[in-house]
């Protein structure tokens, strides 16, 4: 299939945005934590999980949703909250727990939610499954459209929700998708050392799901992969294994150097985003000059998105009691 | 109408014609029907709830009535479907889910204490979960220690979930109703014992009542006052309140008036109502199935000690499952249950020195 050039472009800005923001929060996250580190010190508080090299999957999975399609997500969110178009401010308020962040600073960087474009994400691993499971499952029972995507990574697989939730999204066919972000680290552990099996996708005819896995972290192959796995479930064909792969750059949470990372495992860990911007300007999508354009755009709406999160106020104490029960 | 709330079968001019005694399964099944009937958002969903009608009868029928497309069967795995209740809430419906028996909670727990409890907090407001979890709590017929718990203090203690656990048919049907009215994720706990279902043996007559055809609400976070008392406050939740009525009468033979408070829901808890009524009397048992300690009974203790300490004339006395799982064995199960010879028991002990 032939990707538009407007798409593509608009690809690329979204790994700019998701990467720059990710680069200026980790600049921000060291403030007060050096030489002695402590996730509670410095403006930006808290583990925090950056998307660095796995832009690709957020960029080419949103790419291809419609406003009616829903997500949740897990514990690193940037890059497909990022692609979502989840409000930039308000999400960088919300990661600094400022009063004008999507929940008034009372969920942080795991907990971003922002109902506006239906998005959802969660610290507890596989567990966005069942409710984007439910969430397609509410839309059926509405009658109305919309298709649920919940995002994971291959180390989350290995939980039980993921086969309770598959069996019963084959069982009931619902428009649904399974994106497994295959980055083959569990924190530490190796994808093979976990899972007996090299692909997730591999299990989707047992479910009586569709499965297909995307190698390269290439955003024109996520598209189209995302694209067929979307008509799938839209034509009440089911729901979709989508296991893509992708590279996690940084640690696990920032803070852990990641020298477990060596040998063959380090070859794979190539940045994603050189490598496509050298491709659309070989393709004649952007000239060198337009690609400058846009990171000279998309640097300074995230470097207006942090300055408001700075300069925010924090919330009133108050908040922490008022939000327990509607 | 802090602790004393007349219900209509204490008022015969209250009772509506339409009335008939029923048992606490039929009065909440009745409810669910009645909202599943006006609203397109109710749905049911758990296992064995079509065909079978629940395990319990809290669903009998109602597959038959709606079809399987608004009672739906789902296969034994917990997480994966409460989870999706919780999913469907956020995106407008309004699910009653049945998980039969709250010992099983712990392969839903992070459905439920990690997201249905916290979204509405984490969103900031943004996604409401209205669902009702419904669960049969319990000891008394020999299933031994993995289906006979009430856990109804480890999930009051989460925040974000409402935990309601009526004990007769009249309050089961108005808080079903306030239940799936309820924006919130609401708790809905039976005690299997009082509920009503045949393999439990013989009916707890004071669970049965008049119930009105029509729909009706009972509000949260009120005690109701079963009987009033001057001398000691049996404070009780659950089947506890039905064997503190037998103790009660046992009490009044030797001239104890003892007033019996039924808490019937633990979030919100009604302290006010618990102030009063210990505060008439001076003296406090409270009887709960649940394990002794960290649990509801330490809570009401609390309540009363937090806004007036002085108000005890003798030391509170606590009537529990002594930290201990419930036994098969018959004799060993009866000798650690809250029954009314216990509660008795404790009743005497703070009228000692009187």
């Amino acid at each position: 299939m032939t990707i538009p050039t407007n798409i593509r472009r608009s690809m690329y800005e979204t790994m700019v945005r998701s990467r720059f923001l990710d680069d200026s929060l980790t600049e921000q996250y060291w403030i007060g934590k050096r030489p002695v580190f402590a996730f509670g010190a410095g403006p930006l508080p808290g583990e925090l999980h950056t998307s660095h090299g796995q832009e690709p999957v957020g960029a080419g999975v949103c790419a291809a949703l419609s406003d009616d399609d829903m997500i949740t997500t897990g514990h690193r969110p940037h890059h497909i909250a990022v692609a979502r178009n989840v409000d930039l401010k308000k999400m960088a308020a919300e990661l600094f727990g400022k009063k004008a962040g999507l929940s008034g600073g009372r969920g942080g960087h795991m907990h971003i939610y922002d109902k506006s474009v239906n998005f959802s994400s969660s610290g507890i691993i596989a567990e966005g499954l069942g409710p984007a499971a439910g969430m397609a499952f509410a839309r059926k029972m509405q009658k109305k459209p919309g298709v649920a995507l919940s995002f994971l990574g291959d180390g989350a697989v290995n939980q039980g929700a993921f086969h309770e939730v598959m069996n019963i999204v084959g069982l009931q066919k619902l428009p649904f998708i399974c994106v497994i972000e295959d980055n083959k680290w569990a924190v530490t552990t190796h994808k093979s050392m976990s899972t007996a099996i090299e692909r997730n996708s591999d299990r989707a005819p047992n479910y009586g799901m569709a499965g297909e896995f995307v190698q390269g972290n290439d955003p024109d192959l996520i598209y189209a992969a995302a694209q067929r796995a979307l008509e799938r479930a839209r034509s009440g064909g089911g729901g979709t294994i989508l296991e893509i792969e992708t590279v996690r750059l940084s640690g696990h949470f920032m803070g852990d150097p990641a020298g477990y990372i060596t040998g063959k495992d380090e070859e794979y860990q190539i940045d994603p985003i050189p490598v496509y911007r050298s491709r659309l300007i070989e393709d004649g999508v952007i000239s060198e000059h337009e690609a400058l354009d846009i990171e000279v755009r998309v640097r300074s709406e995230v470097d207006a998105a942090i300055n408001f999160a700075l300069e925010a106020d924090y919330p009133g104490i108050e908040d922490a009691l008022n939000c327990t029960f509607a | 109408m802090s602790t004393k709330e007349a219900a209509p079968w204490e008022s015969p001019t209250m009772m509506a014609e339409s009335s008939r005694s029923l048992t606490i399964c039929r009065a909440q099944r009745e409810a669910v029907e009645w909202e599943m009937a006006n609203s397109e958002r109710v749905f049911m969903m758990g296992e064995d709830v079509a065909g079978f009608g629940g395990v319990f009868g809290t669903a009998d029928g109602l597959g038959d009535k709606f079809g399987a497309e608004r009672v739906i069967d789902m296969p034994i795995s917990e997480t994966g479907w409460i989870g999706m209740a919780a999913g469907a809430a956020m995106e407008g419906m309004r699910p009653i889910i049945e998980l039969a028996y709250v010992d099983f909670i712990g392969v839903c727990f992070n459905a439920i204490a990690n997201h249905a409890a916290k979204t509405y907090f984490m969103s900031g407001g943004q996604y409401k979960v209205p669902m009702v979890l419904i669960s049969g709590t319990g000891a008394g017929y020999n299933n031994a220690a993995q289906h006979s718990q009430c856990l109804h203090a480890t999930l009051a203690h989460m925040p974000g979930i409402k935990v309601v656990s009526p004990t007769n048919a009249y309050d089961a049907k108005g808080m079903m109703h306030s239940a799936i009215r309820d924006d919130n994720f609401v708790i809905f706990l039976v005690h299997k014992g009082a509920s009503g279902v045949g393999f439990m043996g013989p009916l707890v007559k004071t669970s049965i009542n008049e119930v009105p055809r029509e729909d009706y609400t009972v509000p949260f976070g009120k005690v109701r006052v079963y009987q009033e008392g001057t001398d000691v406050s049996l404070v009780c939740v659950g089947l506890a309140v039905h064997q503190a009525l037998e103790s009660a009468e046992t009490l009044a033979g030797m001239g104890i008036s003892a007033e019996v408070v039924d808490l019937r829901s633990l979030v919100p808890l009604d302290r006010e109502g618990i102030i009063e009524s210990v505060s008439k009397t001076g003296r406090l048992v409270v009887a709960d199935e649940d394990y002794h300690s960290y649990g509801v009974s330490g809570e009401v203790f609390a309540s009363v000690i937090e806004h007036d300490a002085s108000i005890f004339k003798a030391a509170p006395q606590r009537v529990c499952v002594p930290d201990v799982s419930i036994p098969f064995s018959r004799p060993l199960e009866n000798s650690i249950l809250p029954l009314a010879d216990r509660i008795t028991a404790a009743a005497i002990k703070t009228m000692e020195g009187k």
